[in-house]
């Protein structure tokens, strides 16, 4: 079983986490993110490791980029006709691996760059993607879209994520935005899948920590149409931006409210009267959407990141600036090892979100 | 790849006549760090200097021996954990759990530090010049001939002291975000049954869990208790004590030694 | 001589080396089952129930009750219960009447489910210390909040969000009408409700005139005898419930008898003293699920949509489809009574055989709610013999917003669960309308024990979510993945959507 867990359940783990962003778009090579995310490889367990990488398919920007691993040939099979028959398959090619000792077991590995502008007037673009894509991971046996964006892609593996970076040859991409993820799931069994990032249109996620509400999140998702088929809780964070803020067209920092909600108490002494019915119609119309327990995570989104902890940050997180560059990463070591002298080192507040928005033009 | 002990630097360093031993740690990993730190205390080192530090952690973890080791870079997770007599100074930021369970000793962080610093503190002193995160001085203890000081000189995020059950906390707020806002986060001293905690400058009296403990201006009496210990402050980080004095300073005590006794009843 | 051949279930056991013959026993017994000849006896034609009032208050603790050790042969269907009732309505030919839950053995599926914990990869939370909130709003919620653009760019919202009531922990008062229960009784909810920030619930008897000052804690049902249903009942409390069903007798109406319709009843009822108040089976105006909705809209408008609106139905074999009805006819709460819920007075065959546990039905309706997409539209309040902090924590994990508690609350008053609610004749002032015995009910005592007992339930609540690392109760609603079943079988656990222990 290359995709699914051996057991029906439900992966949970604490990791390391890292992300790097220009806000002019400069884009670097996954080198240094590599190196970044190693020096906290105890923060991992081998279990997974992964990257999402943006601004890296300059050239089919406006295309929408599958990338899927497939356990079979027949898989592949199935899905390509499902693609064929939803899309204009402008591009597709294997992803490109180089072999690794670390790396085994590895599934077939395929990007498809789409093409949705012959879709029927009045058909919203990304409701039909992200249908394809839950059709596939959930219809399709042993294959799993594990990102669906423009301009971007995840990848990840079964491993430490320097060796992952180094099997998918990260060097070779330039990106303006990366992440990156060293896994250390509870579960002992290993899958392609389950690795981070984890990923939905633009947005991709890595995750600190469990969520001890996934049970309610995953049964609210699921209420909107999603489907949770990778048994992961990041899984449901990834459905959670997408639901709140593509659908639901709520500010990624209200979205973040509603994730790590402020406590009642704090509402309640909110002197903007104005703010106060906010907060309060967001915890009572999304109380099942408060994502409780502890975690910290890096949000790509095409034009910026995110960091988020829980509200009462049971997970490190540490924030850098340096000049027009946005650090995120689980250990300020983690930071030095792209930027010596960062101008500002930071720890964001608990449930309080670090963005950066990239410049306009950029 | 999992579990390699890189070994980059194969013999452990010298030391010199004064007993000071340089060890450079570009690149090691935190188990051949340790090693080389206990092989060079074996062999009679006073002084140890680790440069090029980058996340290793468990540095100087259990050291019983008073030595000192002076950090440059930014060490990782649970520095001078269980440490029972070192000194260890650390020139950059740290990160989490620095002097985590500390038995005895002295920890001083010229930077910042994470989140759970000095946790379940049975004896000896942490000194951190900038801001810490969130549970710090979490159930700090003491007992007759061990009393804990964590002294922290910016602020201080949420759960500061809570299950304090002993020993000293003390935030100075003497840094930039202490302008930007108040020197303690929400909940501090929650759970509070002993020891006390004393706050310098501006306090949201909201933030303080007073369920458990009584938030009260410092008199003269306290002041000069607390004095012996801003003086250590200020001549490790170079801080004047009049520029310190001329703030308002603040004791957060708790109301009992047993404040859960009343919330339970006998099953019949 | 005794007339009927059904013989004593209790016997009262007197230590005559203790009693000092003071009668206090005598004059206590609201059943009248003790006598005093010469010294004090259990009485020739009156017989005990075990309501305890007597030991309770008995100065030298002489009295002790028993089971009767008289044994019939043993038989596994023919058990002495059964044997009792048959000869009962051998000589009588009447319907048998109960008060309380359903008492035969059908099994607590809140005994089969065993709740999860937090170890390692996620920390409990120490609730005594860090915060816990339990607070909970009842009431209809758009799917999704609109934001527009404010001042300075803030966002502000744009939804104008409908009625919500605002509970400071998540269990109400189950609905027990003045007439089932005594005013004191009535009034000891009510200013529990108020000090615990929770509500009450006036059930189908209408608002006695003192208790309008807790209206503001009230939900005002509305059943299909309409007593004391007027305007200004209606828009005194804070929330509107149509009573369409109870878990102790669905399908079936009331009767209280016209010997307990006193004045103040009479006149809280809007009936003439002394006349049975019968509440018919079905609301004559609600045939069908629109009629339903031509109701639930009424009381909108008599109310000025200021308050939910809530439907209590008990939970039968179709609950599922049922409440998705009940919630798309506008309902803003959906009340499910499972079928060991308390009563005043049900026909016993009724309250023993029809409708099904309150487990299956949240579980059941939760699940049909959320395929249906329509589960923020309403919140459900499950009902049925919640007993203790643990059934609550289970209730809200399958699903539920809050419980309501009738029985526990009852037992807080004193109640010693003898069963006898229908008699009239509680000793201890709560399902009684005899002055004598209504005074014994100190509504600020009452008040106290009740609201005791919500905060110990309140404190353990905490715990268990502390120990589930979570620090909010919505964060456990619905999470059936912390649940699972010891000793069920498939079906049920697919029903309950809970999976088996070691799973």
């Amino acid at each position: 079983m290359l995709f699914r867990s051996k057991y029906n359940e439900r992966d949970r783990g604490a990791c390391g986490l890292f992300g790097w962003m220009s806000r002019k778009g400069r884009r670097q090579n996954g080198e240094g993110v590599i190196e970044a995310i190693a020096n906290m490889h105890e923060r991992g367990n081998g279990l997974g490791g992964g990257f999402a990488a943006y601004g890296i398919y300059p050239e089919w920007r406006d295309h929408y980029c599958f990338h899927v691993m497939y356990g079979n040939e027949e898989a592949k099979d199935r899905t390509e006709d499902l693609l064929g028959q939803r899309f204009e398959v402008a591009h597709q090619e294997e992803i490109p691996h180089q072999p690794h000792p670390a790396i085994t077991n590895e599934p077939l590995l395929w990007r498809y760059f789409l093409n949705s502008r012959s879709l029927a007037e009045g058909v919203d673009t990304q409701e039909y993607v992200v249908s394809a894509v839950m059709d596939i991971n959930a219809g399709i046996h042993e294959a799993c879209v594990f990102s669906s964006g423009k301009n971007m892609g995840a990848f990840k593996a079964v491993g430490y994520p320097e060796d992952v970076g180094k099997f998918f040859m990260l060097d070779q991409y330039e990106a303006y935005i990366w992440t990156a993820h060293a896994r250390f799931p509870t579960n002992s069994q290993a899958w392609w899948g389950g690795a981070h990032p984890f990923c939905l249109l633009d947005f991709s996620v890595v995750h600190n920590g469990e969520i001890s509400s996934y049970g309610i999140n995953r049964r609210y998702l699921e209420t909107f149409g999603y489907k949770c088929t990778l048994f992961t809780d990041t899984e449901v964070m990834v459905y959670l931006f997408d639901l709140l803020v593509r659908k639901h067209r709520l500010p990624l920092e209200v979205a973040c409210d509603v994730l790590a909600a402020p406590f009642w108490k704090d509402i309640d002494a909110e002197v903007d009267e104005e703010q106060k019915a906010l907060r309060t119609a967001l915890r009572q119309v999304y109380a099942s959407a408060m994502v409780n327990g502890p975690f910290a995570i890096i949000l790509g989104f095409g034009n910026g990141m995110l960091g988020l902890n829980d509200r009462i940050k049971l997970r490190p997180m540490v924030a850098a600036e340096n000049g027009d560059e946005l650090y995120i990463s689980s250990e300020e070591a983690a930071i030095h090892v792209l930027c010596a002298e960062p101008e500002r080192v930071w720890m964001p507040k608990a449930g309080q979100p670090v963005v950066g928005y990239l410049e306009d033009g950029a | 790849m999992s579990e390699i002990i890189e070994t980059t630097s194969g013999s452990a360093p010298e030391i010199d006549n004064e007993g000071l031993a340089r060890i450079d740690a570009r690149g090691i990993h935190y188990r051949r760090l340790n090693e080389l730190v206990r092989e060079v205390v074996r062999r009679g080192a006073r002084r140890i200097e680790i440069v090029n530090v980058n996340g290793q952690r468990y540095i100087a973890v259990g050291l019983q021996e008073k030595v000192r080791v002076d950090i440059h870079g930014v060490p990782g997770n649970d520095l001078a954990a269980f440490c029972d007599g070192a000194e260890v100074v650390v020139h950059n930021n740290a990160q989490d759990a620095v002097g985590n369970t500390l038995n005895s000793g002295r920890v001083i962080v010229h930077g910042d530090a994470g989140d759970v610093i000095g946790y379940g503190m049975r004896g000896g002193e942490i000194f951190v010049r900038g801001d810490v995160g969130y549970r710090v001085g979490i159930h700090m203890k003491e007992e007759p001939r061990r009393k804990p000081l964590l002294v922290v000189g910016g602020t201080a995020a949420d759960f500061l002291g809570e299950y304090q059950a002993g020993g000293r906390l003390v935030v100075l707020g003497l840094t930039d975000s202490a302008r930007r806002g108040t020197v303690v986060g929400d909940y501090c001293g929650t759970g509070m049954h002993g020891g006390a905690l004393y706050l310098r400058g501006q306090v949201d009296p909201s933030h303080i869990a007073t369920k458990f403990v009584a938030l009260s201006e410092a008199n003269e009496a306290t002041l000069a208790d607390l004095k012996p210990i801003l003086k250590q402050f200020c001549e490790l980080f170079d801080y004047d004590l009049d520029r310190i004095l001329d703030e308002r300073f603040w004791v957060v005590q708790p109301f009992s030694h047993k404040p859960f006794a009343g919330g339970y009843a006998a099953n019949p | 001589m005794r007339q009927s051949l059904v013989p004593r279930r209790f016997i009262q056991v007197i230590d005559y080396e203790k009693c000092q013959r003071c009668k206090r026993c005598v004059q206590a017994c609201g059943f009248r089952a003790l006598s005093f000849e010469g010294r004090v006896q259990p009485d020739a034609e009156q017989e005990c129930v075990a309501c305890h009032y007597c030991v309770a208050h008995c100065p030298e603790e002489a009295i002790t009750i028993i089971d009767n050790p008289l044994e019939y042969r043993p038989h596994d269907s023919w058990t002495s219960d059964i044997i009792m009732q048959t000869t009962r309505q051998a000589e009588t030919a009447g319907v048998l009447l109960s008060g309380m839950g359903n008492d035969r053995p059908w099994g607590v599926l809140w005994d089969r489910l065993c709740l999860d914990a937090c170890q390692v990869t996620n920390p409990p939370i120490d609730p005594l210390r860090e915060p816990m909130e339990l607070r909970t709003y009842l009431g209809r919620k758009p799917d999704a909040v609109e934001i527009k653009v404010g001042p300075e760019g803030k966002p502000v919202l744009a939804t104008q969000m409908p009625p919500q009531l605002r509970l400071d922990t998540p269990v109400i008062f189950a609905p027990m009408s003045f007439g089932s229960i005594s005013l004191n009784a009535q009034k000891s909810l009510a200013m529990a409700a108020r000090e615990l920030g929770t509500y009450w619930s006036t059930g189908e008897g209408g608002l006695h005139p003192d208790l309008y000052e807790y209206a503001d804690r009230a939900i005002i049902q509305c059943a299909s005898g309409r007593f004391g249903v007027h305007e200004d009942y209606l828009k005194a409390g804070a929330a509107v419930e149509i009573k369409i069903g109870q878990g102790a007798k669905p399908g079936i109406g009331g009767h209280l008898p016209g010997a307990k319709v006193t004045a103040a009843i009479a006149e809280t009822r809007g009936i003439p003293e002394g006349s049975d108040a019968l509440s018919p089976a079905p609301h004559h105006d609600i045939y069908s699920i629109e009629d339903l909705r031509q109701l639930i809209y009424a009381l909108k408008e008599a109310t000025e949509y200021r308050v939910p609106v809530s439907v209590k139905i008990a939970a039968v074999h179709n609950v599922a489809a049922i409440a998705s009805g009940i919630v798309r006819a506008g309902a803003d709460i959906v009340y499910i009574d499972g079928f060991r819920g308390g009563t005043g007075a049900a026909t016993t065959v009724i309250r023993n055989n029809l409708g099904i546990p309150i487990e299956i039905a949240i579980a059941a309706v939760d699940q049909r709610l959320r395929e249906e997409g329509i589960r923020n539209q309403a919140s459900l309040i499950a009902a049925g013999s919640i007993r203790n902090s643990a059934d609550l924590t289970k209730a809200l994990t399958l699903g539920a917003d809050a419980v309501a508690v009738g029985t526990a609350a009852l037992i807080a008053l004193g109640c010693h669960l003898c069963q006898q609610c229908h008699t009239g004749n509680c000793s201890w002032g709560i399902c009684t309308q005899r002055p004598e015995l209504v005074r014994r009910l100190d509504p600020a005592w009452g008040a106290e024990r009740v609201a005791n007992l919500i905060r110990g339930w309140t404190e353990e609540l905490k715990e268990i979510l502390g120990a589930l690392g979570v620090n909010a109760v919505e964060s456990l609603r619905g999470s059936r993945d912390r649940l699972r079943a010891v000793g069920l079988d498939d079906k049920t656990r697919e029903i309950l959507d809970v999976k088996a222990a070691g799973e």
